[in-house]
């Protein structure tokens, strides 16, 4: 199944990406072999098969509804590309 | 067509937060304020290789939810990914519950005008987290994240489109308030945020069976915007209808001041969520024992004080039905008559006057600042002749205002009933002196006239005479004369 | 023999004896890797003054008499995707070249108790998406055999590290062989434990149903000591296992008689090489000397596990690698005008092609339409692959496979190849599917003097039976006489 630019342009809009002509072009057909490749799953028969849901069997793994110390907003804004009055900054949302 | 060939059809996603003390995926309070980004970790800040954990309390209280809204719960159920980029969502996908919701197929009753019952059909509730918020700035070209909320434990209500009116959607969410209130899972503190929905609203000619094309209100946070919102925009869909127009599905947002709706995300941009399980969480796996333990351990519901409050007390439909409308006022009820041992007259009270207070200051009775004991007093006040109910009135206007004990306030303001019969005695002559016409209006037969005698010396009394010595005193002395 | 040359067991001897200081040895770590780095190139960031400033320390409480950790002062390196506090946390990313973690993973806390040092972080594929360490944003790192070779990926830094003796041991992370296949072409041993034996909290997530951390080391010895440290139940690792801690130096027994062996002929059939077959079967060959019953079985997995892999790792990675948006942490564009300019652009200008491309593939396998097709029927396969080995398990310890088809291959000669390149991981991948542990142990040397390695399997949880069967192999052999030899910087 060849999988076309548009879409590559597509999927690229759900994951934030721009991509360049030649991009689109490259990972059109990269995602062919690749997606062809994959088909090999579907050549199986899982009819009667679970999917796997948690590897190793853990289950009901739960937390305490106990107060734990937070980060200093300091420490959690330092990596910040820009910042003010302690909240991340960024262009103006219209809603 | 007219509008009333219309039926208008409308569901409710209600979103309501829990009130656990952490968060859903970490060990962060969920206090309401606090300076922004205050209230944050890794984990709820998505920093790289940070991981969650769910937080137990959440789950008990979604089943409590579940149950109390007479739902079947989900005995393996698991947490997906919703992914969508927005920088109030620091991960980029919001934890949530796909395919395997907690809680399924339940219902509320809720009581419509006729004094009818209606069933109202609940399709599922999920867990999942809130997001951050977003503050605007007015001057500046900006906007500014805080994530102090997100990662907050919220249960989504999904309805059926089971609604027909504004009104009936408004009872519907007032009863999942009364109800979650409660079971103590919420504070649901609609000015916090603490209750919110999405609505749902289609019309179609009435008669037909298919479901017309829908929009979506988003994040509805008071119960008055929300008739409002649906009342408009019923009468906007009609109107498209019948000019010959189509809906086309779309979310929209309600604005509060020009009470209109617009359009809120360009259609191109159509979302695709990729749900899938996420594979940080481990799966939930409810025993029978668990389920049992919880539904054992439910505190009272509504109905069933409602039941009692008909049988042992006596009240009326109408009033049983109020009190058990807030898990406020139906606490308030029960301290209350535990103190003067008049449950009629302190429904009246919780009714009428307090009733009325609220809508006059838009509140809602979680802020009533006086406690049931201080209702119960003031009953108990007018049950012992100490006052009048017109000074009753006064007193509970004050206990909003000033709060006090009801006794301090009567006290302090000097509106002690005046019982003295010697001081009445006077009072009634005064009137009656004066009101020679009444005396021959009742003597003729005029009950009225007794009324009227009564209120002038109440005014003359500023409110405070015993009014059953009053009647009592005007019939002997008219008598006399 | 120079300082930097010794095991962590050997180190650790020497430091409690006082026959050297915890400085002395740090230094020498910092001589050589200043002499060798240069053409290896696997650190991206060095942490010398904390380093020898820490060693300083621990010397002279040692000196006071004071209790220390076993492995107090003892160095190590670690894999760049894991978060040491106030250090550089970067995954060979220009995403988060900048970024410095403001919390310790979990591993690192396990070490920072037990008062090791840290030397500095190692490159790695970025995001540890490829096998060859050429997906770096910041340079390629080099085989230390043969410096115009890939030192395999996506732990490679931290592999050609340990071979080159810039470390004596380091952390890397597995999700589909970056822990084994990097070891395997650079000559050491390198263990991806069960998964949820070792907590992932801390670690840059790349899949999370496969990641797993552990560790690269000259010997099995070694493995076991920092399995040990690193391991056990973590409440901030909901996918941790609550299993009792085990000490798996107690399975360091020059014994493998009665234990039984599996040699699946598909892992040694088309595609692997015929001098990596040879080496296998020599090593098939030794167990049987040393008492151990092998025998040929079949295990038909390799391409299924393929196609799964690149669904199940690419999906989740895809989602996982949302949060770099730009908004909180990490490269944001300088060309924006609103938010959607930020998000896209930081995105398209922060990730290399690799990244982008594994994205690309997993939105796809996630989006509306394929989710059944692809993403829920690879999590079936899945199911199906683990049952293939719980029934290879009934009769066997152990699974032995090549660790990689091929050895160190040039520089430059896959990387242009999506599919060519993923096929390198044929050997390693099914064994993250179904969530076992695996470990490369070196076995020889081929023709052009690069190492070749071999995979033991085990059972969930069953690493002592790994240790067993490699710390046996290693004491009746002498791979580690082989020192790599830096050979071909001229390219």
């Amino acid at each position: 199944m060849a999988i076309s630019k548009d879409e590559i342009i597509h999927i690229a809009k759900l994951a934030c990406l721009n991509l360049t002509e030649e991009e689109i072009e490259k990972y059109a057909q990269d995602m062919t072999d690749i997606l062809e490749f994959a088909e090999i799953v579907n050549n199986l028969n899982t009819d009667e098969i679970k999917e796997t849901v948690g590897i190793n069997g853990e289950y009901n793994v739960f937390r305490k509804d106990e107060v734990k110390p937070s980060l200093p907003r300091e420490e959690l804004l330092k990596n910040a590309p820009s910042q003010d009055e302690g909240m991340f900054r960024i262009p103006k949302v219209i809603q | 067509m007219a509008k009333e060939d219309y039926e208008v059809i409308i569901g409710l996603e209600v979103h309501c937060e829990l009130s656990t003390k952490t968060k859903i995926f970490c060990s962060c309070p969920t206090d309401f304020g606090g300076d922004p980004n205050t209230h944050c970790c890794p984990v709820c800040m998505a920093l790289p290789g940070a991981l969650p954990v769910l937080n137990e309390k959440v789950v008990e209280y979604a089943v409590k939810a579940g149950l109390a809204t007479n739902c079947e719960i989900t005995k393996v159920s698991k947490n997906d990914r919703k992914n969508y980029f927005y920088p109030d969502l620091p991960k980029s996908y919001q934890i949530s519950q796909f395919d395997l919701p907690l809680c399924h197929d339940g219902h509320v009753n809720v009581e419509l005008e006729n004094g009818e019952e209606k069933e109202i059909r609940i399709e599922r509730i999920h867990i999942e987290e809130d997001a951050g918020k977003l503050n605007h700035d007015e001057y500046e070209r900006g906007s500014f994240v805080d994530l102090n909320r997100a990662c907050v434990p919220l249960i989504e209500i999904v309805s059926k489109p089971d609604m027909r009116s504004a009104e009936e959607a408004e009872d519907y969410m007032r009863k999942l308030k009364s109800i979650f209130e409660y079971i103590e899972v919420s504070d649901c503190k609609m000015q916090e945020g603490s209750l919110r929905a999405d609505v749902n609203v289609s019309v179609r000619k009435k008669g037909t069976e298919k479901l017309g094309t829908r929009t979506e209100m988003k994040n509805m946070s008071s119960f008055r915007s929300i008739v409002r919102a649906i009342k408009y925009e019923a009468s906007r869909q009609i109107e498209v209808i019948e000019d010959g127009g189509t809906i086309s599905q779309e979310t929209l947002r309600w604005d509060d001041i020009s009470g209109k709706t617009f359009s809120m995300r360009d259609k191109e941009d159509a979302q695709d969520y990729r749900y899938f399980p996420d594979p940080d969480l481990a799966p939930i796996i409810l025993s029978d024992e668990y389920i049992d333990n919880i539904r054992k351990n439910l505190p009272e519901l509504p109905e069933s004080r409602k039941k009692r409050y008909l049988a042992d007390y006596d009240l009326s439909m109408k009033a049983a039905n109020i009190v058990t409308s807030s898990k406020y006022y139906s606490n308030m009820f029960e301290e209350a008559i535990k103190v003067c041992d008049n449950p009629k007259s302190v429904s009246n009270w919780i009714m009428s006057d307090i009733a009325r207070i609220l809508n006059e200051k838009d509140e809602e009775p979680d802020s009533i600042p006086f406690t049931g004991e201080d209702l119960g007093e003031l009953v108990k006040l007018i049950d012992d002749g100490k006052i009048s109910s017109a000074i009753a009135k006064k007193v509970l206007e004050e206990m909003f205002e000033n709060p006090e004990k009801p006794g301090k306030i009567v006290e302090k303001n000097g509106w002690v009933q005046i019982s003295d019969e010697g001081a009445i005695k006077e009072v009634v002559s005064k009137i009656l002196d004066s009101n020679p016409q009444s005396i021959i209006d009742f003597k003729a037969g005029k009950d009225k006239a007794l009324g009227f005698l009564v209120g002038q010396a109440m005014k003359e009394t500023k409110g405070k005479a015993n009014p059953q010595l009053l009647n009592k005193l005007f019939k002997e002395e008219i008598d006399k004369r | 023999m120079e300082l930097y040359e010794y095991t962590i067991h050997e180190i650790a001897e020497k430091l409690e004896k006082q026959e050297v200081t915890s400085y002395d040895l740090v230094k020498s770590y910092f001589d050589r890797i200043k002499e060798k780095d240069g053409v290896v190139k696997a650190y991206v960031s060095l942490m010398e003054e904390e380093a020898l400033a820490k060693a300083k320390d621990i010397d002279e409480r040692r000196k006071k008499g004071e209790k220390l950790g076993k492995y107090a002062g003892v160095p190590i390196g670690i894999k760049d995707n894991m978060n040491v506090k106030g250090t550089k946390t970067t995954c060979s990313s220009k995403m988060l070249e900048n970024y410095e973690s403001p919390y310790d993973a979990t591993v690192i806390e396990k070490l920072k108790a037990e008062d090791m040092i840290f030397l500095g972080k190692l490159n790695m594929d970025e995001f540890a998406m490829g096998s060859s360490t050429e997906h770096s944003y910041f340079f390629p790192t080099h085989n230390p055999w043969d410096l115009s070779r890939v030192p395999g990926g996506s732990s490679g830094g931290s592999a050609a590290a340990v071979a080159a003796d810039l470390a004596p041991a380091a952390l890397g992370s597995d999700t589909g062989g970056s822990i084994r296949q990097p070891a395997s072409l650079c000559g050491i041993i390198g263990l991806k434990p069960t998964y949820g034996l070792v907590s992932r909290y801390g670690l840059v997530a790349f899949a999370s149903s496969l990641d797993q951390i552990g560790p690269l080391t000259k010997d099995v010895t070694d493995s076991a000591i920092i399995l040990n440290l690193i391991s056990g139940h973590d409440e901030k690792d909901s996918t941790s296992s609550r299993r009792e801690k085990i000490d798996y130096t107690k399975s360091l027994v020059n014994d493998v008689k009665g234990m039984k062996i599996g040699l699946p002929k598909e892992f040694l059939a088309e595609g692997v090489s015929p001098e990596v077959k040879d080496a296998i079967l020599e090593v098939a060959e030794k167990y049987r000397e040393l008492g151990a019953e092998v025998e040929e079985c079949s295990l038909d997995v390799g391409k299924y596990s393929l196609a799964t892999y690149y669904i199940i790792a690419c999906a989740e990675a895809s989602s996982n690698l949302g949060r770099f948006d730009g908004i909180r942490y990490g490269y944001r564009t300088e060309k924006f005008e609103n938010l959607k300019d930020i998000y896209k652009n930081s995105r398209s200008e922060g990730f290399g092609p690799e990244v982008k491309r594994r994205i690309i593939l997993g939105t796809y396998v996630l989006s509306s339409g394929y989710y059944d097709a692809y993403y829920k029927k690879a999590q079936k396969v899945r199911t199906i692959i683990k049952n293939e080995y719980d029934k290879l398990f009934e009769k066997y310890d152990l699974i032995l496979t090549p660790t990689s088809p091929i050895t160190a291959f040039k520089m430059g000669e896959k990387s242009n190849n999506p599919l060519e390149m993923y096929m390198a991981d044929i050997c390693t991948v099914p064994v993250n599917i179904a969530g076992l542990p695996g470990m490369n142990v070196p076995c020889k040397l081929d023709s052009n003097g690069l190492p070749i390695g071999f995979l033991l399997i085990g059972n969930s949880f069953e690493e002592e039976k790994i240790f067993r069967a490699a710390y046996t192999y290693e004491q009746n052999t002498n791979f580690r006489d082989n020192k790599p030899t830096f050979k071909g910087g001229e390219n």
